[in-house]
């Protein structure tokens, strides 16, 4: 079929407008359902046009949405990053071990908070640097070579903490996830900014326009001259940047590092955002401020449900099901 | 290095690194420690990762053919809570309620792989979450403990012939796997769609009914794995499981079982759960001598070295076998 | 004696595209039938709609004496038909005995009987005399052993015509020739084979008769002894040798001059090159002709650092280092257009726009910062110089005609100003008129000192747009034409013999 295929005529007019409306579904689906979501909370859920109420899901939604970004991006080489939740912890478990001087004596307090903020970063971001290695020049398929990570990474946190519990009280460091600015978290400006220049990368820059052609046809895009490989360790090297930051806001928001927790379970978190905001799995289309409304579509279902009464625990059926429709709606949506 | 001897290379690690790897860490045991290989230590050993070697079996059927099932860990909290929800019946009530809740839920892996044309990856990334989200409703949240008077925890804790009853499972379903791998036409199927789909569908092979039914089987074992959880422990436990599917697919992959499907084997899986169980052994005794303390995080750390070792072994092997054909 | 198949008045259109007019094919009994045409021609279509894969929409075929239509490949191997792909699809991880036996199991108390599977297996083997450890995986032997293990499997099926699509593609020289004496045996057991090839010397070596296909249509049927090879050539390509030479506005040929701003010299990749040499200069135009399979594209490919050659010089004038990846090529002045525009050209989701910038853009960009405003205004410009249709320079490329899609991968390389460009069938899949258009703005572009290396199956093309061809047989270069020597005659006649019997073709 393939070969008959490429001297096809356009399609017939009919067929195009019938394409147009799953097209305008798959490219719009995401906005109408948050939309829907928050109509349907407005009738049923009480108190729901809140500044809380917009504070309360900001929040639970931060940490996901700056891991999303890093995962879309990573999904639009047509890739995945199974290692983001363990390089949380990794980042999490060593933020207070340097600010509490525990790995290396601190000329001053100020330096260890500044150390806090850079140096886990740079570590989770190599780290991800290592996983873009194993995928471009070992050629593991990316899910293998993210998943070594992904399980010895949670255990290189628990080692560096023995697996205790860290507590701290330290509001310079915690602002990062407890501060405010003009009375919204920092963590969802951070969040913002993160989305607003991930998005103009995405479309603007040489770097990020590179990603799309190399999801869209890596051969196309290795015989346009495009250096594929290192692309690619770029976008790995991201998301690991993006990771360890979601892992510090998660422990300056809890007040204590637990390795064994902190991005439990991120790298689900993520996939779905980014799956129900309308990024193409297979890669070369790819939307960063899709993420943030997938990620604000999960947590509002959940909201929506515990507000009216529902466990916990029927979210999590709620949001399986609600990935495998954009999934599947995605798919109709291509043919 | 030919195509052959890559080949040659990669089934001699698969076959027998793995069990070189074994055997060298129980002489290892044996030569340092008291009681490494004394009945106490051996029988708790297999009782303990008779439920991964479960777990791993079915993992290993999926990826020979070319697929991955993230749900057993989750199917395997669901499986101990139903299972302790039925055990004031019976062992063997609350064994079928288990393994019917693993069937279940590969029934539906089944149908959204093979007839919705979803990834594998992503459908059982979703009913992982909701068969963790099914145990903890059924379960309110908490461990359910199961009736100690019906005789369910035996098919954890009890002994059959001076060997426990979860080993004796395990070994059966071992021999019954290997037996289907090797002797019956489904098993040489779900090689051949590893090695080559499209291929194995111009052969006439019914490539669909076989991968829904591996990913069928990979979620009756996993049941099966959490009705032995349910007993040995005592209760069902919803919150369990975590982290399962990774400790399954690492103990598949380091036996040798290509992750790109194709090849693999029943025995080398199994040796590869013990492997990667005796190093949680091993760290124990390590740290009962009192020489040095190593934590038992350490595990998770010594298991995705294992994995990135076996893995780029691999991909060395493969790049070069592309080279030369 | 009625023929073993007979498929007559055969119609199948795909999309309102006619791809077989009245296609006719008749094998008897026992014979060796080859089938061959151009790319394109029906042959593989003709091949599916016998095996099941699709559906005819007319026509009639009768095999063994019964009116058939398959609607699966299973159906027809139960019929006795079976079928060798070109790419062997076999499973290379398992035995020998799993890749014969397969789907046919035998069985003893429910499970597997692997001890008589060896020895149906061994058996079938013997038949061509091959003695290998069927135990063993499939990958662990030689690519000419896994094609007989493929035939085996074949007329294990009790197979009363086989078809071989391009078996010996992957083969060497000796493993052909065994392969051939399977095939001889094949025939004295009674079994027909349609053997499908685009290597002259092999037709003549086995096959019986021919059936020649052209544009969907049955063109010629004949013994092959009864045909010549350039006959035959010339059949396949619609080209009558009476035909004028064609004067042709060739490349102005004064621009000719200097050192070459390409030269290879001896490459050799991988099976299927294996001796080429060619130079390319500023402000021509050289064709690179060849049957399918005769390495054209390979050794492009090789050229543009795609592929790594395993010997042989690649001398590109004013080039830095050496190219061993396309971003080393595109750095020193060259331009592909691969022959496969879905899978190698363009990114379907993304603009004409960006697909056009896809290698410019890096250059273009301050700070690595897209400039929008000159993309854009190169965009246009190009789009209105080569007359591209589309909505705009917004419009995804995926909902372009394969010609403007083609223009549009013109533009990539154009707007690069490149010393080379490399065609590689530009004008596939694309209508009359888009095709003109883009042979002339070749033609213009070579005339501004462009150097233009174009590879087409369309020899007519070749020829009217190349002042120098080079053509190549099995791998190896055969001939340098040009001036006068460069018409459809001579470039078939080449094509047919290699450069030695060309003379005669020509001269005698």
């Amino acid at each position: 079929m393939a070969e008959t295929a490429t001297t096809l005529p356009p399609a017939p007019a009919r067929e195009a407008s019938r394409f147009d409306v799953k097209a305008f579904l798959t490219r719009y689906g995401a906005w109408i359902a948050l939309a829907l979501l928050i109509l349907v909370n407005l009738a049923i859920t009480p108190n729901f046009a809140t500044w809380q109420t917009l504070n309360v899901n900001l929040t639970q939604v931060c940490a996901i949405v700056i891991v999303g970004v890093g995962m879309t991006l990573v999904i639009a080489t047509g890739g995945i990053d199974l290692s983001v939740g363990a390089l949380m912890a990794i980042a999490g478990a060593l933020a207070p071990l340097i600010f509490l001087g525990k790995l290396f004596p601190l000329p001053h307090p100020a330096i260890g908070i500044a150390l806090a903020f850079v140096l886990p970063v740079l570590v989770t971001g190599f780290l991800g640097w290592c996983n873009g290695w194993l995928i471009t020049h070992l050629r593991i398929q990316p899910i293998i070579a993210t998943l070594v990570l992904f399980i010895a990474g949670r255990g290189i946190a628990q080692v560096f903490t023995n697996g205790n519990l860290q507590v701290f009280n330290l509001p310079e460091f915690q602002f990062i996830g407890l501060g405010r600015v003009f009375g919204i978290p920092f963590q969802a400006v951070l969040m913002v900014i993160i989305v607003a220049v991930a998005a103009w990368m995405l479309k603007r820059t040489v770097f990020g326009r590179q990603v799309l052609a190399i999801g869209g046809n890596e051969r196309a895009a290795r015989l346009a001259g495009i250096p594929v490989a290192t692309v690619k360790q770029r976008v790995y090297l991201i998301s690991g940047l993006l990771s360890g930051i979601a892992g510090l806001i998660v422990i300056a928001r809890n007040s204590a590092a637990d390795a064994n927790l902190v991005g439990l379970g991120m790298e689900l978190d993520a996939i779905a955002a980014v799956a129900v905001g309308g990024t193409l799995l297979t890669g070369g289309r790819a939307t960063v401020v899709g993420t943030l409304v997938g990620a604000l579509i999960i947590q509002l279902v959940r909201y929506t449900l515990l507000a009216n009464g529902v466990p916990d625990a029927a979210a999590l059926v709620a949001k399986a099901a609600i990935i495998v429709l954009a999934v599947w709606l995605q798919r109709q949506g291509q043919r | 290095m030919t195509a052959s001897a890559t080949l040659k290379t990669l089934q001699t690690i698969g076959r027998f690194g793995v069990l070189l790897a074994l055997v060298a860490l129980i002489v290892f045991g044996w030569l340092r420690y008291e009681n490494f290989l004394g009945t106490y230590n051996v029988l708790s050993v297999l009782r303990y990762n008779s439920m991964f070697a479960l777990v791993a079996l079915g993992m290993c059927f999926v990826i020979i053919t070319g697929g991955i099932d993230l749900s057993v860990g989750s199917t395997a909290a669901l499986g101990s809570v139903v299972a302790a929800l039925a055990s004031p019946y019976g062992a063997v009530p609350g064994l079928l309620a288990g393994l019917g809740a693993g069937l279940i839920v590969g029934a539906c892996n089944a149908f959204i792989i093979t007839r919705l044309n979803i990834l594998p990856f992503i459908t059982t990334l979703a009913t992982m979450l909701a068969a963790s989200g099914c145990a903890l409703l059924l379960a309110g949240n908490q461990s359910v403990s199961v009736s100690y008077e019906s005789g369910f925890t035996e098919l954890g804790q009890g002994d059959f012939l001076g060997f426990p009853i979860p080993a004796w499972i395990a070994i059966a379903a071992y021999l019954l796997g290997s037996l289907v791998l090797n002797l019956t036409s489904f098993g040489r199927t779900v090689l051949a769609i590893g090695g080559n789909e499209d291929a194995a569908r111009l052969m006439g092979l019914p490539a669909n009914r076989v991968k829904a039914l591996v990913y069928l089987a990979s979620g009756g074992l996993a049941g099966l794995a959490g009705v032995i959880l349910a007993a040995q422990f005592g209760a069902g436990q919803p919150i369990e499981g975590v982290g399962w599917e990774l400790f399954a697919i690492a103990a598949v992959v380091v036996g040798g079982t290509l992750l790109t499907g194709g090849v693999g084997s029943v025995g080398s899986t199994l040796a590869g759960v013990l492997l990667l169980g005796l190093i949680f052994n091993i760290l124990n005794f390590e740290n009962g001598l009192g020489w040095i303390s190593l934590s038992a995080y350490w595990q998770s750390v010594i298991r995705g070295l294992f994995l990135l070792l076996v893995v780029a072994i691999q991909a060395r092997l493969s790049v070069r076998a592309e080279q030369t054909v | 004696m009625a023929p073993l198949l007979s498929m007559h008045g055969i119609n199948k259109r795909f999309a309102g595209i006619p791809a077989l007019r009245a296609a006719e094919l008749t094998v008897e009994k026992g014979e060796v039938h080859a089938l061959i045409g151009q790319n394109g021609a029906g042959k593989s279509t003709l091949i599916k709609i016998l095996t099941g894969y699709y559906a005819k929409d007319s026509g009639e075929i009768v095999f063994d004496g019964r009116p058939v239509a398959f609607t699966s490949p299973q159906e027809a191997q139960a019929a006795g038909i079976s079928t060798i792909y070109q790419e062997i699809n076999l499973v290379p991880y398992r035995s020998v005995t799993e890749n014969i036996c397969l789907g046919r199991e035998k069985r003893r108390f429910g499970l597997l009987d692997w001890r008589s599977m060896h020895a149906e297996a061994r058996a079938l083997l013997a038949r061509f005399d091959i003695d290998i450890d069927v135990h063993r995986p499939l990958m662990a032997y030689p690519t000419a052993v896994q094609q007989m293990v493929a035939i085996a499997r074949a007329i294990g099926f009790d197979a009363k015509l086989v078809i071989m699509d391009e078996p010996t593609s992957s083969l060497d020289e000796r493993e052909v020739d065994v392969l051939f004496g399977v095939i001889r045996q094949l025939k004295s057991a009674g079994v027909s084979v349609i053997f499908v090839s685009h290597k002259l010397d092999e037709l003549y070596a086995v096959c019986d008769r021919v059936t020649i296909m052209r544009d969907g249509r049955t063109v010629q049927v004949a013994a092959m002894a009864e045909l010549s090879r350039l006959d035959l050539v010339t059949t396949m390509l619609g080209r009558e040798l009476t035909q004028v030479l064609q004067e042709g506005h060739k490349a102005d040929d004064d621009a000719e001059a200097g050192e070459p701003v390409l030269k290879v010299r001896n490459l050799a990749v991988g099976r299927k090159v294996r001796d080429v040499s060619f130079e390319v200069h500023a402000g021509e135009i050289v064709g690179l002709a060849g049957l399918l399979g005769a390495g054209r594209t390979e050794s492009v490919r090789a050229v543009f650092g795609a592929d790594r050659p395993d010997a042989g010089t690649i001398r590109l004038s004013g080039a830095a280092g050496a190219i061993s990846q396309p971003a080393d090529a595109i750095r020193a002045g060259m331009g592909f257009c691969s022959e496969d525009r879905k899978l190698e050209g363009i990114i379907p989701d993304m603009s004409v726009r960006e697909n056009m910038m896809l290698a410019l853009m890096p250059q273009l960009a301050k700070r690595g910062i897209v400039d929008e405003t000159r993309s854009r205004e190169i965009v246009d410009q190009f789009i209105r110089r080569l007359g591209i249709r589309c909505s705009g320079p917004e419009q995804r490329i995926r909902e372009l005609s394969g010609g403007n899609q083609q223009k549009v991968l013109l533009a990539r390389w154009l707007c690069m100003n490149p010393r080379l460009l490399i065609l590689d069938e530009p004008t596939r899949g694309i209508d009359v008129g888009a095709k003109a258009e883009i042979l002339n703005l070749v033609r213009e572009l070579a005339g501004q000192g462009l150097g233009v290396l174009m590879i087409s199956s369309e020899l007519e093309e070749v020829v009217e747009a190349a002042s120098r061809i080079f053509v190549l047989r099995d791998g190896r270069t055969v001939a340098e034409l040009e001036g006068d020597a460069v018409n459809e005659q001579t470039v078939m006649a080449a094509m047919a013999h290699g450069h030695e019997e060309t003379r005669e073709a020509v001269h005698g």
